[in-house]
């Protein structure tokens, strides 16, 4: 089979989120450019939100808080390790971005005035706007993808991405998930929105899929982009979060918070100030769950019942509609008994916490013409709306970048290389099938990865995982659909080396439970007060070194500091 | 190297009187982000193909027949 070649001046990666943005702003800027939009699914339906959205979690809106303050709260969430002109960016566009949205057709909750309906779930100011009919924002997505007159190539995955000799970006490489063809696309400028690394824990029931993640996020930008030379950081910073409990979905806190249900301990009390995630509230959630107090619930029994009738048409119709299917067969009713709740498996995101590739304010990454947004760029906390703001920041800054640049030439040994990679799993048709071999990486990221992080264990884990490097060589595939994921299995393998390297390298404790080193259990702000990156260096070696902070923009004082780590109820404290 | 087939009970069900695959609709195959429901050529009908749900419902919801029903996988059910 020939390769399919294609030449655009901008190719934007996953069209879940941000990339659908990223490309209609970039035909926006010129819609003289030929941009292309490549899922890996179809644009339809892909990504975190293809059923919708609860809310938004980080909404900074006139009146309720301003971009100052948002500034401020995502540092101390982040325990300082922040780029805070990329936070503020984000900030100053929300509010924008919001308005777009609502005049797109996007529904969010407004008050009798038509005032939005802002609530407060962060531990210091208010940003989390629900969207109680928010399950329509895909079809909002297309329809602008159509009117600005986007290519959209669906079923197709970029597998590496292509340099020019400079080092600057020429293009991806992309399998046809359907037929199994590969092919080249050339472009002067890339966009990666290809989502969080959700699958690199295996969650607690044993299935691959039943991830926090759309599990068709296996980590690929994170690879693709480490693969050209970009620098990552915080991947030692990664997602874990509060889940309904083998479900693996959010159940969720921002949703019933407002309404009063909270979470709470075994005997029913409430034990966090604050539902906001992060990795301070979920170490004193990871304390509650494994000391005598456990397990941990979400709390709603003790409301009314108008209300709990409100939380099931929102939790039951919207983002993750099978949750109510869920607890039906386990006989719970939100009236009579609390939601069990559990950690989720380990995963990278920045949309969440703060792993991801390293972009500046313009959503630029280290490689000229690379661009990347929405969660595997490293924006701290950044959620949905903040995949919008970056993607629109990605899309001009794609836009502008190929207006000034020639399309490089393809370097033939580069697709050689990726072509005999992609295509050797069908080759070898009694090989391992990969389902297998991504369920013991998977395994073993448990086994050896999870927090509370012990050096020791995490060395055991980079060689476990070299063995599983050199299977990846026998594994088979039988057909197009296994092929992708066999790929994938590529992409899981990059991203449980970099989480075990970053990990090792931070010798400190920061973020509560997403970087808690038994050995290091101190947060050590003389010598980690700085960005931990990781990169391929010449050698094509895994390393990591520190980038310093860049000056706070937003000061702030002692006290705000210290919020985070004030999350557990006083009172419970005092007894405990 | 030697292999066996495993039997596993997957979460969707199409009621093959409903589907209209054979009437050339593939609605659910094309909204899967997964992309694991396929038609049968013979039955011409869809079926789920991969056990790999991430029970989300696209499919379910998308389907012109409410064709399609689909289960919490069994392993969290
Ligand atoms: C269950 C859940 C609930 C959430 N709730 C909220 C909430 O209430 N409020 C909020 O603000 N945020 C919420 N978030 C976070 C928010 O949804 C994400 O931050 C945001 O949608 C991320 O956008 P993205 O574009 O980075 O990723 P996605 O929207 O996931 O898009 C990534 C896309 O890339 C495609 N792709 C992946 N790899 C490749 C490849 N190799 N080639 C081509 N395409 C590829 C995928 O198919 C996918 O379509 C939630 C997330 C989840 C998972
Ligand atoms: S969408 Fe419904 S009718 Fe169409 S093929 Fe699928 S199951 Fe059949
Ligand atoms: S529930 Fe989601 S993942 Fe499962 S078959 Fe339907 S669309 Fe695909």
């Amino acid at each position: 089979m020939s390769d399919m070649i294609a030449e655009v001046d901008v190719l934007v990666i996953g069209g879940g989120t941000a990339g659908p943005m990223a490309a209609v702003k970039a035909k926006e800027k010129n819609p003289a450019l030929k941009v292309m939009l490549l899922e890996k699914a179809n644009v339809k339906r892909s990504g975190a939100i293809s059923m919708g959205m609860d809310g938004l979690n980080n909404a900074v809106i006139p009146g309720h808080a301003t971009p100052e303050q948002y500034v401020k709260e995502i540092t101390v969430a982040n325990d300082g390790i922040v780029n805070q002109k990329t936070v503020m960016a984000y900030a100053q566009e929300s509010f924008n971005m919001i308005n777009q949205l609502d005049r797109w057709g996007v529904k969010f909750e407004k008050d009798e005035t038509g005032d939005y309906a802002v609530k407060k779930v962060h531990h210091i100011g208010t940003y989390v706007l629900p969207m109680p009919e928010g399950h329509h924002m895909k079809k909002v997505l297309y329809r602008q993808l159509k009117k600005a007159r986007v290519e959209i190539t669906n079923r197709y995955m970029a597998t590496r991405l292509l340099l020019d000799d400079s080092g600057a970006i020429a293009g991806a490489m992309v399998l046809d998930t359907r037929e199994g063809g590969f092919g080249v696309i050339r472009a002067k400028s890339v966009i990666l929105c290809t989502g969080a690394a959700g699958r690199l824990g295996l969650p607690s029931s044993g299935y691959l899929f039943g991830t926090y993640e759309n599990p068709t996020n296996a980590g690929d930008g994170y690879a693709l982009a480490y693969h050209a030379g970009a620098e990552l950081s915080g991947i030692e910073c990664y997602q874990i979060n509060p889940l309904i409990k083998d479900y693996n979905g959010p159940s969720c806190a921002y949703v019933t918070g407002p309404f009063g249900g909270y979470t709470a301990n075994s005997k029913g009390e409430r034990f966090i100030e604050c539902d906001y995630w992060s990795g301070q509230m979920m170490m004193e959630f990871y304390k509650e769950l494994e000391g005598g107090n456990g397990p941990v619930f979400l709390k709603m029994d003790h409301l009314a019942e108008e209300t709990i009738g409100t939380i099931e048409h929102i939790l039951h119709s919207n983002e993750r509609p099978s949750r109510g299917r869920f607890h039906e067969g386990r006989n719970l009713d939100y009236r009579l008994g609390m939601v069990e709740m559990h950690i989720s498996e380990i995963g990278l995101c920045s949309g969440h916490s703060a792993s991801g590739v390293w972009v500046d304010e313009h959503a630029a990454t280290t490689v000229p013409g690379l661009y990347a947004a929405g969660d595997l760029a490293c924006v701290p906390h950044n959620y949905m709306l903040g995949a919008f703001v970056y993607g629109q920041f990605a899309g001009q800054s794609a836009a502008e970048y190929a207006m000034s640049h020639e399309l490089p030439a393809v370097d033939a040994a580069q697709v050689e290389a990726e072509r005999k990679r992609v295509l050797a799993p069908l080759a070898n048709p009694d090989g391992l099938p990969p389902a297998q071999v991504e369920y013991k990486l998977r395994r073993f990221v448990n086994d050896y990865l999870q927090p509370p992080k012990v050096t020791k264990k995490m060395e055991i884990g980079l060689d476990r995982f070299a063995e599983i490097r050199a299977d990846l060589d026998s594994m088979s595939a039988t057909n197009p659909h296994e092929l992708m994921r066999a790929m994938e299995v590529h992409f899981i393998l990059d991203c449980a080396e970099m989480a075990a390297h970053a990990s090792l390298y931070r010798t400190e404790s920061r973020w509560g439970l997403y970087h808690y080193r038994v050995e290091h259990p101190e947060k050590n702000d003389a010598d980690w007060f700085c960005h931990a990156q990781l990169k391929k260096n010449d050698a094509g070696e895994m390393t990591c070194f520190k980038r310093p902070i860049e000056p706070y923009i937003v000061e702030l004082d002692d006290e705000e500091k210290d919020a985070y780590n004030r999350l557990r109820v006083v009172k419970q404290a005092a007894t405990a | 190297m030697p292999m066996t087939l495993n039997r596993v009970s997957v979460p969707v069900t199409v009621n093959e009187d409903a589907c209209i695959a054979d009437k050339g609709c593939t609605v659910c195959v094309e909204s899967c982000p997964l992309d694991l429901l396929a038609i049968d050529l013979l039955k011409k009908k869809a079926f789920m193909k991969y056990d790999e749900c991430w029970y989300c419902l696209p499919c379910e919801k998308d389907c012109p027949t409410q064709a399609i029903r689909v289960d919490i996988p069994y392993l969290l059910r």
